[in-house]
């Protein structure tokens, strides 16, 4: 396809120079990138929290701060994580870079609102940080009535840097969604579209339905601090229980935009890695848009203690059981297309198959979750919360490192240190089960969430969460270094260095700013090997 | 299922005192051996596969495997059908803790900011500390007064939230002597994890002789009243009253009559201050110390146990 | 719409898109999208109006009280006006009749200004007498039979003002489309966002047409 008449030294890098030719840049590529460095950025200031909460909870009592810093700080690693990073970071970074090269198209459907997207978030993440010099906030990522309203922190700020942070979230899922209807190159039917497209489709249909009931959500808590309109105090004839209903309605498949474009990502390492077609491509995609559809009927899972009927509780439980099947088939056909493979071990196949191995954990523990019997003993213990980074870290985050491999070469035409990254893996695959599986046992044990101090019975396994904590950060530390190196000093890097056969390998590494000098002309599946 | 009920899950669960606990245990334990031979298989099976199916070289061929219907029925029926039944027995245990039992001895329960207030019909009245009768149904009749929290005992493996406005219940039927945590499981703010209550399961007789205890407030002198008042409505949790330390609210300890520096003027620590303090707290805050921390009690407390606590106070040495 | 079948004369098109008519579908696409994630987030509104009026039916009735429904059907009837004004400054560009167009657009945002007029003496007259939202609103001084009458104008100022904004943000984007026609931007080939905020204003209108009988007649 990609036949060289263009100068090869000449790419979306290195054609136009100068900030302003990246600040005012309509190519996905260097869109994608900026907001790399901006989620890079806040990830590391999220995890510094992270770091600060395990820290303090080496040892009962006070260990570093007070009980009202030790509640900001949660909230803030709360807030940024889940705002800021996992539920921007894959379709932002690795989807406005690759989704329309996957397509075979020249850019996103909308370059424009592409620019104009990165710029809402900046602002809604400086308004969000701007909380830090002024009152800061404490109410836990949750934003609970009544507390939220009665707090004397930034709440207002924090919780209309989200709404603006939400709309940038709309504006790409929209994006996305007219770019896979409109963009996809000649023959490439939507059988034939690779399963990272599948994946991100899926995702921008949650951004675009579900992103607008967060935002008014957000506008009553406004209303309600500001003029006290009623619907969420109770002094008032409001009730707090129906702000958790909003909440939810929004929050729960927030967390399918964190896990599906990553369950694309694994898709694509799996195939690539054991260079065989993916098992049952239909079943994959269709489970996509069936968790999709199904993700908004089931938020009541997070409220079976909260006052809400027994009715509510048990149809909640059941349509949450449904919605695990399509997530095991998932995992069965990526097991499948192992099968006969021929597998190799780059880093971006050990950063899958620890995902594999990680989201299995992370899938069953949501399944006792979903349990009624059993959730009325684990809800907001540490059981939950080590469930829920069991699949955003163990699943998200680690195929975000795969995918952040995988593409590498192409986005920088250099290859990484693939011994070191490797080492990147180990740490952080090691590091993350010593953090996060005490904290199974915590939760059975009782030990609630959101908790300043506790009793001298869970002072071990709080211990060993803590170590894994530096481990899992000497990871991450090294991963940066891994990337800086080799974005500044890595080999050069082929334009299909892992063999692959979706099209952003058949451009060269990295593309050149139009993708590609002709338009592809599909003629077969993305993963044929064959 | 009791015979599930194996070791794994009794390490790490707390002690089962409820008869809901064993049962809430075993689907616990059905759910962890289940999930453990899940694991097993896809984790097992992936290890199994990338050590068998490892490239031998660069040009191994892969054969072109896209379906196989057996196979994605079983795997896409095998686990609904666990799932549904999953569902089901945790529906079971599910609604008989969420079925009132009628005759039960009921006891409100207050959550605040940051203690539980329990209150008996009898007139006897607690702070962080439930008793109940052994083998008997206790029905707990609980609300919030500020904002949300949660009452939970692990040892029961029960809990529901409290909530300003309404009323929510939960029931137990201790069959285990002993005292068990009670935790705040709602964020509710600065110490939420120091909302650590006890619940104390004994005896029919003892439970007798305690209510009968406790519910003889009104004939105890004034400063004894006082304490208990002080007691009852967790004041301790804010105000030391053994020593100078500062919780979160200045130390009473031997402060009767010492003057300090206020937000309204000096003032000594006498009943007028006193009084206007438990009654409108914010109106002369003591210096280095924030207004709106401390609640107002303005309706709750009658003149007789506004002086109980003055002279309560009075004698703290 | 009439079918459109552009070429590629007097408008660019983007470079990724193969042809004109691709990037106005495509456009088309993103603009109806939009719309839905404006009509979710109002409907957030109606959900928690329609749980209210649930619970305290006799509060909402003495707050329908106070609105002026004649106003109301007023406002109605002008914005309906306005989408008829809307759908003509479309269609005369459409059909190259940009000073017709340019009129028609005219007069959309003159019964927009009307709408807002008449929200401004409704708003006037109720801060005047009291009727105040939320906390703001003194039940002595309205001498209100209903508490918490409060909660029912502060959702009625939460709807109306957001659905305002939208009618002042709609209408300063049909002032820079009547500006654009008037330099003659818009033909018979391209007209693609004279039709994206014509969608945007008809959208507003609808959401107005039911928030008029939830508000002022549902009593």
């Amino acid at each position: 396809m990609g036949t060289a008449t263009t100068n090869p030294n000449v790419n979306y890098l290195t054609e136009f120079s100068g900030v302003k030719s990246w600040l005012l840049s309509l190519d996905h590529k260097r869109i994608g990138l900026m907001y790399m460095i901006a989620i890079l950025f806040f990830f590391l200031i999220g995890g510094l929290m992270a770091m600060l909460i395990r820290l303090e909870l080496f040892s009962p009592g006070p260990t570093l701060f007070s009980a009202d810093t030790y509640n900001q700080v949660l909230t803030y690693h709360g807030a940024i994580m889940v705002f800021m990073v996992i539920v921007p970071g894959i379709p932002a970074i690795l989807g406005n870079f690759f989704l329309p090269l996957q397509i075979g198209a020249a850019d996103v459907a909308f370059p424009k609102l592409n620019l104009a997207s990165w710029y809402v978030f900046m602002f809604g993440a400086i308004l969000a940080f701007s909380t830090l010099f002024t009152t800061k906030i404490d109410t836990g990522w949750t934003f609970y009535t009544p507390y939220s309203i009665k707090t004397g922190t930034a709440v207002i700020t924090m919780v209309l840097a989200a709404f603006i942070m939400g709309m940038s979230s709309i504006l790409t899922g929209l994006n996305f969604i007219v770019t896979v209807h409109k963009l996809r190159a000649p023959g490439m039917t939507i059988y034939r579209m690779p399963l990272f497209v599948w994946s991100l489709y899926s995702t921008a249909i949650i951004q675009v339905l579900a992103t607008p009931v967060l935002g008014i959500t957000l506008l009553l808590l406004v209303a309600e601090r500001v003029l006290g309109i009623g619907i969420f105090d109770p002094k008032l004839g409001g009730d707090p229980v129906l702000f958790q209903h909003f909440f939810w309605f929004y929050s729960h498949p927030a967390v399918y935009i964190m896990i599906l474009p990553a369950m694309g990502i694994i898709s694509e390492l799996i195939s690539a890695f054991s260079r065989k077609t993916i098992f049952g491509y239909r079943a994959i995609a269709y489970s996509s848009l069936g968790i999709a559809a199904v993700s908004f009927i089931v938020w009541g899972h997070h409220m079976f203690v909260s006052g809400q009927s027994e009715i509510a509780g048990v149809i909640f439980s059941f349509i949450t059981m449904l919605v695990g099947v399509p997530t095991a088939i998932k995992m069965f056909n990526w097991l499948a297309t192992l099968y006969k493979g021929s597998v190799s071990f780059e880093s971006p196949m050990l950063y899958a198959l620890g995902f594999l191995f990680l989201f299995a954990i992370g899938g069953v523990t949501g399944i006792m979750l979903a349990t009624l019997g059993v959730d009325v003993h684990f809800h907001d213990t540490y059981f939950v919360v080590a469930h829920f980074h069991y699949v955003m870290v163990g699943g998200t985050l680690m195929a975000i490192m795969g995918g952040f491999y995988y593409w590498f070469p192409k986005m920088f035409g250099k290859m990484y240190d693939e011994s070191l990254a490797r080492i990147t893996f180990v740490l952080i695959f090691i590091g993350f089960n010593v953090t996060f599986f005490p904290q199974f046992i915590l939760g059975a044990m009782g030990m609630p969430r959101r908790y300043f101090d506790y009793i001298p019975a869970y002072e071990s396994l709080n211990k060993i969460s803590t170590v894994g904590s530096w481990m899992i950060s000497a990871g991450f530390f090294l991963a940066l270094y891994v990337i800086i190196r080799g974005i500044t000093s890595g080999e050069k890097a082929p334009a299909n260095p892992w063999g692959a056969k979706t099209l952003e390998w058949q451009t060269p590494s990295p593309p050149p700013h139009f993708n590609f000098d002709k338009k592809p002309v599909v003629t077969g599946g993305p993963y044929d090997y064959t | 299922m009791f015979w599930l009920n194996f070791a794994n899950a009794q390490s790490f669960m707390p002690t089962q005192g409820t008869l809901i606990a064993e049962r809430v245990d075993s689907l616990y334990s059905f759910l962890l051996i289940s999930s453990l031979i899940a694991c097993i298989i896809l984790i097992g099976g992936m290890i199994y596969f990338v050590v068998k199916y490892r490239r031998k070289s660069e040009n191994d061929k892969t054969p072109n495997i896209t379906h196989n219907h057996f196979l994605e029925f079983l795997w896409s029926f095998i686990p609904l059908v666990l799932f549904l039944f999953m569902f089901a027995w945790g529906w079971h245990v599910y609604h008989d803790m969420r079925k009132m039992p009628e005759n039960a001895l009921e006891i409100h329960i207050f959550g605040k900011q940051w203690a539980w207030e329990v209150q008996y019909k009898s007139g006897a009245a607690t702070s962080n500390l439930v008793v109940v009768p052994i083998n008997t149904d206790v029905k707990l009749i609980m609300t919030s007064k500020d904002v949300l929290h949660s009452f939970y005992v692990p040892s029961f493996r029960i809990k529901q939230d409290t909530v300003p406005g309404r009323y929510s219940t939960l029931w137990f039927n201790s069959n285990k002597l002993g005292e068990f945590h009670i935790f705040c499981t709602e964020y509710c703010g600065t110490q939420h994890s120091g909302m650590i209550g006890t619940l104390k399961v004994v005896t029919q007789q003892e439970f007798d002789a305690w209510l009968e205890e406790e519910s003889k407030v009104s004939t105890l002198p004034l400063a004894d009243r006082g304490a208990k008042i002080f007691q009852v409505k967790a004041c301790a949790s804010c105000h030391s009253v053994a020593d100078a330390n500062v919780k979160v609210g200045p130390a009473l300890w031997q402060q009767w009559g010492q003057q300090r520096k206020t937000s309204g003027g000096a003032m000594a620590l006498n009943e007028e201050y006193t009084r206007e303090s438990i009654l409108n707290p914010n109106a002369k805050v003591v210096a280095g110390y924030n207004s709106n921390i401390m609640p107002s009690f303005q309706g709750q407390l009658s003149e007789i146990e506004l002086a109980a606590l003055i002279e309560y106070i009075k004698g703290l040495k | 719409m009439t079918t459109h079948n552009p070429a590629a004369g007097g408008h660019q098109h983007s470079h990724h898109f193969d042809s004109a008519e691709h990037e106005y579908e495509s456009d088309k696409l993103g603009i109806w999208l939009f719309m839905v994630t404006e009509i979710l987030m109002f409907g957030g509104l109606f959900v928690a109006y329609i749980i209210f009026h649930q619970i305290y039916p006799e509060m909402f009735a003495e707050g329908a009280k106070q609105l002026s429904w004649k106003m109301g059907f007023f406002n109605t009837l002008v914005l309906i006006g306005s989408s008829l004004t809307m759908a003509l400054g479309i269609y005369y560009n459409q059909i190259n009749q940009s000073n017709k167009a340019f009129w028609n657009l005219i007069a959309t945002l003159a019964l927009g200004f009307v709408f807002l007029t008449v929200k401004y003496f409704e708003y006037a007259s109720k801060f005047d007498t009291g009727f105040l939202p939320g906390k703001l609103l003194n039940v002595e001084t309205v001498q209100a039979t209903s508490q918490n009458l409060g909660m029912y104008f502060g959702l009625y100022f939460c709807m109306t003002g957001l659905h305002g904004l939208h009618v002042v943000i709609g209408m300063v984007l049909i002032g820079w489309l009547a500006y654009r026609t008037r330099r003659g931007d818009f033909n018979s080939e391209y007209y693609t966002p004279v039709e994206g905020v014509g969608i945007f204003w008809h959208i507003v209108d609808l959401i107005w047409i039911f928030l008029f009988p939830l508000l002022y007649l549902v009593g």
